[in-house]
This record gives structure tokens, C-alpha cells and sequence, in this order.
């Protein structure tokens, strides 16, 4: 072991080929929901412990819980207001569970990619037999009720294993969220050879680690995203950037912290430049347009 | 080795939820509710009275406050015992001052070890709201059932002696449960619990003993959450707080009735410095139209009311 997980090479932001969105956007903003579902007695993991207390650890379960019996809809109802589609990422089991959920989110054309089956299935200690299953449970599932390819991967509670890219590309995905080393997209290497790309998700921005991870306060929240786009939004003036916003219902969906979360997003809705995409769109605009300049310029920077 | 086979196997991947507690619903999909009045929001204050014994032994874990240090924690033994000896008072004022009545949630030791303090809630107007035996003794997974059914009779039979009112609601410590506490709850002739937070309104249970209802309990809102937990200032807290009640209350004119509670434990909320940003709070909520201060069985009785067609 080199110590370097071998997903892809160094390539520093100065200096790259430069990215251009559709319509002349210098930034490419994508809200990721992870609409999930939490299981109320889930099995043990030898690796991870679902809940932090005996089960039934009901105030966690209910904590989540709220994000699909209340805090979805207070989200849904920004992001229509500002105008944003959300990529959901999809614990493939709301299918079954909350298929009402599913139907508002694909009434609005939004993105389904996979976040595992349940938030509490994680993939440690699978082998890759059993990983490739989920995989395929998710792509059946997602087409099933939504129509849709799956073509993105957030593991299920970022659980992963050392062959996981190498699975997803074969299955025939186009992207994974699991990466954080980046700004833009970036070509994964796979075994396959296949054209696989990883898209900026973010942990700074995700309302998991400003609430549970960072405690910040509701609006400092709203400061944050501000602060993040209009750094991002002057830089893709001559980079073309990608900034994500991921989001829980259960959080964001709060009563007080709604309105900061709908507040930033309607500032960024309110610049001209700005490409209002989904995970599958910057994807593929990524591997039509600017894959084969990322990867020379890595293979020469190495 | 992969992982054993029941990793891929699920038995309640199916409509609805997980369990059969309650069905899944829509809190924006549901019937309008309507308060007396026409009011928009019920307020529902809810003080906390809060035992930490000093021989606690944070089995199977430490509730939220719990005594840390080596035997004897005096440290923190007696700053949560400061709530029930100072802080309340401060917090029975602003109540007083303001005109709201509410529901004190008052672990039964505290009704054992001071009596006059609850004599003195129950004087006020205020609701006892059962919060189990003390900050040690909690309800999990796996505890023997008939040790919890004494904690549940035992706990309700003091508070009720000691308060005189008939104590209908419910607050585990560190709001955890076990398979049984919601049945056990049911058949001791409680009519709500506030320990699951997936709603801002009261929604039904179900248990193999009765019906319950599940009332709504501010959880990341909580003072001792926001201002321990996350480490938030006072004026932080108040202006989350305030978000909070305008979100519920705009809320309100479109999808009919909101409950906005507000927890307060004595030994946080109750400190000197910040008592200012409660009463704040609590004076910028009762300064809107069309907000009705009550305590939690009285919201509840109006919401039944406003469900079975009076609203």
C-alpha cells in the first residue's frame, strides 16, 4: 500500500484547463437532499453502531423521522421558491416507505441517485458481491418508481470500501459524491477503465456537519452558503466551479432554521451566472466537454 | 469474511413506517386545526424540575446533564440542583408576569424531596408533567419490564399524590424508552408523551395496551440543547427561538393551528444572566395576535376537539 488510495492524480486548481457551463455560467450550484430513512431496529454492523443508544433509541429515530413527516416539505417549498431541482440522494427504501415523497420530488423533474438502501445498512464489511447487490437493488428500485437511471453513488452513510468506485462504473454509473478533494469534477480511476467521474458534494456545506459536526447556529448557516458561493462564483469567472449544497430534511427542515437556508439560495438564485444543474447534469456535461483535458493534465502533472 | 445474509434482507421494506407505533403522515397534508379562539399558535412552556443523584451510575448511559466526574461530582450535583432550588422561581415569575400557564415537567424525587415546590407550580396554575423517577433512572432497550412498570406506577403515583391533579403527560428522562414504556404509559392512564420528536403536532400511538398521543417537544431548541449541547450563547438561543415561533406562526395563517413548546430546564434557563433572553422570548410571542398560552393536556383536549369537528 502506497498510502494513496489510487482514485485519481494530483493536478493542481492553478493552471488547469479551464471549465464552461452551459449558457455561459461560471458556476454550476446543485442541491443534494438526502432523503433517507433510518431503520427503527436495523441489524448490528460489526463495524458501526447504528443508533448511539439501546434500541429502540427513539429520539434519534424520531429526530430523523421528522425530516419526512415535516421537514421535507418546508425544504421542498424553498427550493421551488428559489427555483432550484434537487438531486436526491436516495435511500432506495423511501420507495416502499414514502412513495409520496418520491412522487413530489419526480413531479418536479429532480435527480434520484442512490444513497444505499437504508441509512442504516452500511457497506463495511460487505464483500463485493454483496455491494454489487445494493447497487443493482438501487438501480432496479430508482428505475421502478421513477423512470430513471441511476448514474450517481453517496455510500450509505459514506461507508466504503476499497473497490466501490470500481463497481459503480462498472454497473454503469457516471458519478460518485463520496470525494471532497475538489472544486470541480474530477476523473476517478477504475479498474474498468470506464469513465467515471467524481462531482464536488461537500461536507462544509452539508447541514449534517454545520448542525450535528460544527454546531453552528441557524444563521450562521445562511452566512456560510453566501460566503461560499461568492468566493466560488468570482473564481468561475476563470475556473468554472461547482458548489454543492447538501441538506436533510430533518435539519434544515427545522422551523428556525428554514428561512436562513431559503434565504441564501434565493441570493444565489439571484446572479445571472449561475447554472442551476443537477449531480447527473454536471456529469455528463463534464465527460463531454472537459473529461479528456482533466486527464491529460493530470497525466502530465504527474 | 462478507457480512451475515440479514444485511440484504429486509423484512419492513414495505409502505409506511418501519413499525406499527403510528402510520406515516404529512404534517402539511393533514386537516386544518383550529384553536379556541382562533387562535393561531398554542404556546406550551415547559419548565423542567431535574434530580441528578450523586450516586448516579449512567447505566446504560448518562442522560443529557448527567453528574461526569468521580464520586462525590458535587460540581454538578448541585449546579442542576441549583434549578430546583433558584432557577425555577425565576422562571415561575416571568410565567406570572407574562400570564402564561404551563406544564412543569417534574421528576417524581424532586416531588418526594421538595414538596412545597410542587405545591408552589400546582399553586400557579401550572401542569405536573410526569418526567419519570429522576435523572438516573432511565427507560431503555432491554431492561426488565417489571422494573420499569414499578418506575412508571411508582413515578406517577408520587406526582400525582404530591400534586393532587391527575397528571396525564409524560417526559422519560432523556426522553429514551423502552419496547414497553409507551404501553406502560397507556395502561398507567397517560394520555401523552413528549419523548418522540418527529412532528410539531400531536399525532396518535398505538401500544398493545392503548392509545397514546405523541405530543410535540422542541428538541433542537431545547435551552439546555442550544446553549450546552451546541454551545450557543444566550442571545443565540432567543434568536432561534424567535425564528422558530415567526416559522410556526406564518405557517399558521395557511395550514391551520401550530404548537410552538418551549423547554426550559431551571438549572440552564434559570441562571441569572440568562432569564433576560427567556423572558424576551416569551414576551415577544405573547405580543402577537392571536397567541394562547395553555399547558400541554389543555392544547391536547383542543386539538382532539378541533379533530372530532368542533374547529
Amino acid at each position: 500500500m502506497s498510502g494513496d488510495p489510487g482514485l485519481y492524480d494530483y493536478l493542481p486548481y492553478k493552471g488547469r484547463p479551464k471549465i464552461t457551463w452551459p449558457n455561459g455560467a461560471q458556476i454550476a450550484v446543485w442541491i443534494a437532499p438526502n432523503i433517507e430513512f433510518y431503520e427503527y431496529e436495523p441489524p448490528k454492523n460489526p463495524l458501526r453502531t447504528p443508533w448511539g443508544r439501546p434500541i429502540p433509541d427513539v429520539l434519534a429515530y424520531s429526530h430523523r423521522d421528522y425530516g419526512n413527516r415535516v421537514g421535507f416539505r418546508r425544504m421542498l417549498d424553498a427550493m421551488d421558491e428559489a427555483g432550484f431541482r434537487g438531486s436526491v440522494s436516495l435511500n432506495v427504501a423511501m420507495c416502499d416507505h414514502h412513495p409520496e415523497i418520491i412522487k413530489l420530488c419526480a413531479d418536479r423533474g429532480w435527480e434520484f441517485f442512490s444513497h444505499g438502501v437504508y441509512n442504516t445498512r452500511y457497506a463495511y464489511g460487505m464483500s463485493p458481491e454483496q455491494e454489487r447487490s445494493i447497487i443493482r437493488d438501487s438501480a432496479d428500485t430508482i428505475r421502478k418508481w421513477t423512470g430513471q437511471k441511476l448514474d450517481g453513488w453517496l455510500a450509505p452513510a459514506l461507508s466504503n470500501n476499497a473497490w466501490t468506485m470500481d463497481l459503480l462504473a462498472e454497473e454503469g454509473l457516471l458519478y460518485t459524491c463520496d470525494l471532497f478533494h475538489d472544486d470541480q469534477p474530477t476523473p476517478i480511476r477504475v479498474k474498468s477503465g470506464h469513465r467515471f467521474v467524481s462531482v464536488p458534494y461537500s461536507l462544509e456545506m452539508n447541514d449534517t456537519i454545520v448542525y450535528n459536526t460544527n454546531s453552528y447556529d441557524p444563521r450562521h448557516y445562511g452566512t456560510i452558503i453566501r460566503r461560499q458561493f461568492d468566493q466560488l462564483y468570482r473564481e468561475g469567472a476563470t475556473s468554472g466551479t461547482v458548489m454543492c449544497i447538501p441538506l436533510h430534511p430533518y435539519l434544515v427542515g427545522q422551523p428556525h432554521r428554514i428561512e436562513p437556508f431559503a434565504e441564501a439560495i434565493r441570493y444565489i438564485a439571484g446572479h445571472d451566472r449561475v447554472w442551476k444543474a443537477t449531480g447527473r447534469e454536471i456529469a455528463q456535461h463534464f465527460l463531454a466537454n472537459h473529461y479528456d483535458d482533466f486527464a491529460a493534465g493530470a497525466a502530465q502533472a504527474r | 469474511m462478507p457480512l451475515p445474509e440479514d444485511h440484504l434482507e429486509y423484512p419492513r421494506r414495505r409502505h409506511g413506517m418501519d413499525h406499527d407505533l403510528y402510520p406515516w403522515s404529512d404534517l402539511f397534508d393533514r386537516p386544518k386545526v383550529a384553536w379556541p379562539n382562533g387562535a393561531r399558535v398554542a404556546l406550551w412552556v415547559a419548565p423542567l424540575l431535574q434530580w441528578f443523584p450523586i450516586d448516579s451510575a449512567g447505566k446504560p448511559f448518562r442522560a443529557p446533564g448527567a453528574l461526569t466526574m468521580p464520586y462525590p461530582d458535587y460540581r454538578h450535583y448541585t449546579n442542576r440542583d441549583y434549578g430546583n432550588r433558584v432557577g425555577i422561581f425565576r422562571i415561575l415569575d416571568v410565567l406570572s408576569e407574562l400570564g402564561i400557564r404551563g406544564s412543569v415537567a417534574t421528576n417524581a424525587a424532586v416531588a418526594e424531596r421538595y414538596p412545597g415546590l410542587v405545591k408552589e407550580v400546582v399553586g400557579r396554575g401550572h401542569e405536573i408533567l410526569a418526567h419519570g423517577l429522576d435523572m438516573d433512572h432511565l427507560h431503555y432497550g432491554g431492561m426488565p419490564e417489571d422494573e420499569e412498570a414499578e418506575l412508571v406506577r411508582g413515578s406517577l403515583a408520587t406526582l400525582r399524590d404530591a400534586s393532587g391533579q391527575a397528571v396525564k403527560g409524560w417526559l422519560s428522562p432523556g426522553r429514551s424508552q423502552s419496547h414497553a414504556t409507551l404501553g406502560l404509559l397507556a395502561e398507567h392512564g397517560v394520555a401523552y408523551c413528549c419523548d418522540w420528536a418527529n412532528d410539531d403536532m400531536p399525532f396518535r400511538m398505538t401500544t398493545p395496551k392503548g392509545g397514546i398521543w405523541a405530543m410535540p417537544f422542541a428538541q433542537e431548541t431545547d435551552d439546555r440543547t442550544v446553549m450546552l449541547d451546541f454551545k450557543h450563547t444566550e442571545d443565540s438561543w432567543l434568536q432561534q427561538v424567535k425564528d422558530r415561533f415567526d416559522t410556526l406562526y406564518r405557517e399558521a395563517a395557511t395550514h391551520g393551528g401550530r404548537i410552538v413548546s418551549v423547554p426550559l430546564h431551571a438549572w440552564v434557563a434559570g441562571v441569572p444572566y440568562r432569564i433576560g433572553a427567556v423572558r424576551e422570548a416569551l414576551s415577544y410571542m405573547m405580543g402577537q395576535e392571536g397567541v394562547w398560552a395553555a399547558t400541554g393536556a389543555e392544547i391536547l383536549q383542543a386539538f382532539e376537539a378541533s379533530e372530532t369537528g368542533h374547529g
